[in-house]
């Protein structure tokens, strides 16, 4: 920057004054300071499970909107529920992060079929998946279905099937969970809730 | 009435004093080292609450992940496996803004109303008025702000002020699983510390005790550690952190004797118009001078 003496000698003037100005307390920023605002305030608050383990922590989910007819709802938040008797409102760090589960783009969201000598995933309706799973299990029971044991003995068994029963569910899914189950003739039964 | 949710205790670079007359509770956070499991449910609540999400990092062959803190990550885990009287201990210390009574990092700031120290302890950056200078990280007695390379703001710990001014605890302590962290008045952290301690040195640790330093005036986050008497052995916790004598120097000493020099100066100035003044010069010199400038 050229400048001749003139001209230095002005601007050295202005930004003494300048700083003499702030230095005295004129300073150009408001003297105010603000909390980020409480971002729950008025969201829509829903009480769920945890979905992950058995332990079934309780959280609140916490939403935009009001459920008003032309709002759609945004999950912005999820924490513990304190008045969960599980969890008292804490949350391990799979829990704790549960938001980035529900929003995940890798999320499966509907049921999808790879056939066999396929390699590709194909999207199918739930009512097309019911079908072709109660059909493959039908087919396989009446093939593999052992009414009596070898010494005549009644024993119902259906041994080539195995089921894994979600950890989250309450005592009363599960109470039918186990009754369908056995009622198939299915003895391979498990489900992680047991911690 | 106030003009924002919490009291003001002090602001960063500011010499108007605050209003005082308000007495609201002081808080601290507790963190009993001797319950934390490493779990990292603190980390993932404080970014979830924060809306912050940090770069997927590698596995460096040790459970600390991420390595350091950093803009988006305001707490991270620091395992640490030593040996004491001949036995093999994990210490797992929760790391983060200890939100000092004397903030160090607010002495040091030099941007109006970018730090300010709430009259209940938290000590809380206002990135709008953040400058990125980069004071903070030299004047903070326990490294923790860190600048952002995208907008260089400083970022760390806000003791979650945005929750506890609506009297919710803080995002990790409400998360923790163990209990290890806990929220509350200062006077209570204090008397479940000792509860603590005691419990602590009936089973063996004589040493436990409360890290609560006074040479930056006692902290709103607080240790209950099983050697007290060695916070260096917790992935190097200052044994007796202080603020840098060189802030202490630059903001007591140089910057008034600076402020008088400057204003020497112009008074100085003043009164050299006033006596001799305007320094004159013939246009013909001055035209000889321009050119000479020119060349």
């Amino acid at each position: 920057m050229q400048m001749n003496r003139r001209q230095f000698f002005k601007v050295c003037s202005a930004g003494l004054g300048g700083s003499s100005i702030a230095m005295m307390g004129f300073s150009p920023n408001a003297a105010l300071a603000e909390v980020r605002t409480f971002k729950l305030a008025r969201a829509t608050e829903t009480r769920n499970i945890c979905p992950y383990c058995s332990v079934s922590c309780g959280v609140l989910i916490y939403s935009t909107g009001d459920k008003s007819k032309n709002s759609q709802s945004e999950i912005i938040h999820i924490e513990g529920d304190p008045d969960n008797p599980v969890n008292r409102g804490t949350l391990c760090p799979k829990g704790a992060g549960l938001r980035d589960m529900v929003q995940s783009a890798n999320r499966l969201k509907w049921p999808e079929v790879r056939e066999p000598g396929s390699k590709e995933w194909k999207r199918i309706s739930w009512n097309e998946a019911i079908e072709r799973i109660a059909a493959h299990m039908k087919a396989d029971r009446d093939k593999n279905f052992q009414a009596q044991n070898k010494d005549g003995v009644t024993i119902n068994r259906w041994p080539t099937i195995g089921a894994l029963v979600s950890s989250a569910a309450s005592n009363e899914a599960g109470y039918l969970t186990v009754k369908t189950l056995r009622a198939l003739g299915v003895t391979q039964l498990d489900t992680q809730a047991r911690i | 009435m106030a003009l924002q949710s919490l009291d003001i205790k002090q602001r960063s670079a500011t010499t108007t004093p605050s209003p005082q007359a308000r007495q609201t509770i002081e808080i601290a956070k507790l963190i009993d080292v001797s319950a934390c499991i490493g779990c990292k449910a603190c980390q993932v609540a404080c970014m979830e609450w924060n809306d912050v999400r940090d770069e997927v990092g590698n596995c460096h062959g040790v459970y600390d992940n991420p390595m350091d803190l950093t803009e988006k990550s305001w707490t991270v885990m620091r395992f640490s496996e030593i040996e004491e009287q001949g036995k093999l201990e994990w210490l797992i210390r929760k790391d983060g803004c200890m939100h000092c009574a004397d903030p160090g990092c607010l002495k040091a700031c030099p941007a109006p109303g970018a730090i300010i120290q709430y009259a209940n302890g938290i000590v809380d950056f206002h990135q709008e008025n953040c400058i990125g200078c980069g004071y903070c990280v030299s004047g903070c007695p326990f490294n923790v702000p860190r600048i952002s390379k995208t907008d260089s703001k400083a970022y760390k710990c806000t003791l979650c002020s945005d929750r506890v001014a609506v009297n919710q605890a803080p995002a990790c302590a409400k998360a923790c699983p163990t209990g290890a962290i806990q929220f509350g008045s200062k006077e209570d952290m204090k008397d479940y510390a000792a509860k603590r301690i005691t419990d602590l040195k009936e089973r063996g640790y004589e040493k436990a005790g409360l890290y609560d330093p006074a040479g930056v005036g006692g902290t709103h986050v607080m240790y209950v550690l099983h050697h007290a008497d060695k916070p260096d052995l917790y992935s190097g916790l200052p044994v007796n952190p202080s603020i840098s004598p060189l802030v202490a120097l630059w903001k007591g000493a140089t910057k008034p004797l600076a402020t008088l020099a400057l204003a020497g100066v112009a008074l100085g100035s003043l009164f050299h118009y006033v006596m001799k003044g305007p320094n004159e010069v013939s246009k013909e010199i001055e035209k000889e001078i321009e050119k000479e400038d020119a060349q």
